[in-house]
């Protein structure tokens, strides 16, 4: 407790920082040993195509997974990442699809899309003092439910507007370097990573995002707005499940309404293996961005080895447990 | 601290490698991408399929998201699948569209895809293994023309009005009954979104509504249950259930007789004959662009015969 308080009270950002230095190493370490190993028991796997494919499958869980990090850092959960992501690619349908609008508007709609359903879930957390689990649970319910409303429980195509397959399979790099294609949603994931790194780090809100989850109690009684804060960082983590909501419906040139459920799931593993505490208070994007690339290097690797699909399952199980477990008795000898 | 971690890592990834399959040798080796693992359906397609391995001496992996909606997920094993550079590939489609830009970048290395179950929307396909729908249904009309002695009223509760197997089975069963049974008639076609409840509520009023009604006929596993509790419910005798696949409640329900008997489409079958046509499809040979992978009538007398229980599912 009295550590936490501290914490608390400078910030907390001294320890973070060294901790969290030490945890990216450890994390980083793992994935460079999974890269290694599945390169010498397959000659298919280290292939530009396949990292490629690697990246592709991490940029949309990566997306969430840093959404999802803003809010575990605040002491919080967010179980409603995946279907707010479906809601924000079936918005996007029917302002791209239905109505005709021009791509930027497609854009804008989900982003703000997401944000809206973030503050509402962030309302739900802060004033009406919801546990972030059932708030998140309920929201999770809604957005999937309203995804098959609107869309009729159809998917909704993007044919009629041209260039929205790019968002994500498109590459600016490729075009540069024709060697690296790398797809412009991985890009975008990076951006989205690097903008929400220094937000973290730099910003007011980034410092009482650590705060909240450090110690709210304390905050408060120094005289800050919780709320308002908690309600920001909810609202901050829906507008980049907004950008995974294009990212998935450019992807698959469509929004599929009924996608979506265990996508948070799969967010949230990322998280933990990349570091962060789900009890709040610490945490990196770059260590999420490590996990998100060893479940996706994991699930990707045991499939080029072709492992039967029932232990690829068991084996993820284990290395979760395992990177958290390992992530455990490194911080009790801190 | 590094140090132990990095062991533990090491220790799991060795762990991986050694439980990988080390007959990587000049085997051909053909992926199946499938709608679904974990069913009863899917998994007797994988029964199908390692059968075909076995014979044909090819190695063949079957993969499939979660559920139905896990679109994003089967694009991921599709690549995963193409990075092994495959002799061909097997393939089910949860969205076409989506999956479009894999296919033709197998269809640039020269892999040949075979499409199983509902198929592929595209050309690139060398051939589509698949159940014959609309011959399942015709059969389906055929067993309730001769069990309700050749004439009177009967309904169809069916699954949906849009996708392929819902517009198959429907058409099936009534273009038959019109062409083959004239004083067969089919009062009313209602749909239940294959869901139990839906199912069993639509025929209830198919029921109230015609009194004199002889038959009903459910289009898949779902819509066929709805019409047996419908049944039960209502305490209704002498109407002529007849079901589409199988499961538990309707193997017990043809049991029981409150089912006349059922279609059940040859999962096995599926499996078997996309391998089989996958390793044709390799050695160049011509394919005809659908495989019929066949379908039986069950009921109770023929249940326990292992040719036909060996397609059956819980």
């Amino acid at each position: 407790m009295t550590q936490t308080m501290d914490a608390a009270q400078t910030g907390g950002k001294k320890r973070l920082i060294g901790g969290g230095a030490q945890q990216r190493l450890l994390a980083f370490a793992s994935l460079i040993v999974l890269l290694i190993g599945f390169s010498i028991a397959s000659p298919n796997f280290m292939q530009t195509s396949n990292m490629i494919a690697i990246l592709q499958a991490t940029s949309v869980n990566g997306v969430l997974a840093v959404a999802a990090t803003l809010v575990i850092i605040t002491g919080g959960i967010d179980l409603s990442v995946g279907t707010m992501m479906t809601f924000t690619a079936v918005m996007t349908g029917v302002v791209l699809t239905y109505l005709g609008m021009p791509l930027p508007v497609g854009v804008v709609t989900a982003i703000a899309t997401g944000a809206f359903c973030g503050l509402c879930s962030g309302t739900f957390v802060a004033k009406m003092k919801i546990p972030p689990f059932i708030a998140t649970l309920g929201m999770m319910l809604i957005l999937k439910g309203l995804s098959l409303v609107i869309s009729g429980t159809r998917p909704i195509y993007f044919n009629d507007t041209p260039g929205f397959d790019l968002i994500s399979r498109g590459s600016l790099i490729g075009e540069i370097i024709p060697a690296v294609p790398i797809p412009n949603g991985v890009l975008i994931l990076f951006i989205v990573a690097i903008v929400a790194s220094y937000i973290l780090s730099n910003t007011v809100l980034g410092r009482y995002t650590f705060a909240l989850g450090s110690n709210e109690e304390a905050v408060r009684l120094s005289g800050v707005n919780t709320d308002r804060w908690k309600m920001a960082v909810y609202a901050l983590a829906g507008g980049i499940v907004g950008i995974g909501g294009l990212l998935i419906a450019s992807r698959l040139n469509s929004a599929q309404p009924a996608l979506g459920l265990g996508y948070e799931l799969e967010a949230i593993a990322a998280v933990v293996i990349g570091g962060t505490s789900l009890s709040g208070g610490r945490g990196t994007i770059l260590g999420t961005l490590i996990g998100a690339l060893i479940m996706a290097v994991l699930t990707n690797g045991l499939r080029v080895l072709t492992v039967a699909q029932e232990w690829q399952t068991v084996v993820t199980g284990v290395i979760i447990i395992l990177a958290v477990y390992a992530d455990m008795l490194r911080r009790k000898k801190v | 601290m590094l140090s132990r971690r990095t062991l533990i890592g090491a220790i799991s990834a060795v762990g991986l490698f050694a439980a990988s399959p080390a007959s990587h040798a000049q085997e051909m080796y053909i992926p199946l991408i499938s709608k679904g693992f974990q069913h009863q359906f899917w998994q007797a397609v994988k029964a199908g399929a390692d059968q075909a391995a076995e014979e044909f001496g090819v190695k063949v992996t079957f993969e499939g998201p979660d559920n139905e909606t896990m679109v994003d997920k089967q694009i991921d094993m599709l690549a995963a699948a193409l990075a092994n550079k495959p002799a061909a590939i097997g393939f089910a489609a949860l969205d076409s569209q989506a999956a479009i830009p894999l296919l033709r970048q197998a269809d640039e290395a020269g892999i040949p895809v075979v499409a199983f179950d509902s198929g592929v929307d595209s050309d690139i396909p060398v051939t589509t293994a698949t159940t014959d729908n609309v011959a399942a249904a015709g059969l389906a009309a055929d067993k309730m023309a001769e069990l309700i002695g050749g004439s009177g009223k009967v309904a169809v509760v069916a699954h949906d009005q849009t996708s392929r197997t819902g517009i198959d089975r429907r058409d099936g069963f009534l273009n038959t009954m019109k062409e083959k049974h004239p004083d067969v008639e089919v009062v009313s076609v209602q749909y239940g979104d294959g869901d139990h409840l839906k199912s069993t509520e639509v025929a209830k009023a198919i029921m109230t509504a015609n009194p004199d009604l002889k038959g009903i006929f459910g289009t898949n596993e779902g819509s066929a249950i709805g019409v047996v509790n419908a049944v039960r419910e209502t305490g209704t005798e002498g109407l002529v259930v007849i079901g589409y696949d199988s499961g538990t409640a309707q193997k017990e329900a043809i049991k029981d007789g409150t089912m006349a008997g059922a279609i059940t489409q040859n999962p096995v079958g599926i499996g078997y004959e996309t391998v089989k046509a996958a390793v044709a499809a390799t050695k160049g040979e011509e394919l005809p662009k659908v495989i019929d992978t066949g379908f039986y009538w069950y009921d109770k007398t023929n249940m326990d015969d292992p040719k036909i229980s060996a397609v059956l599912y819980d």
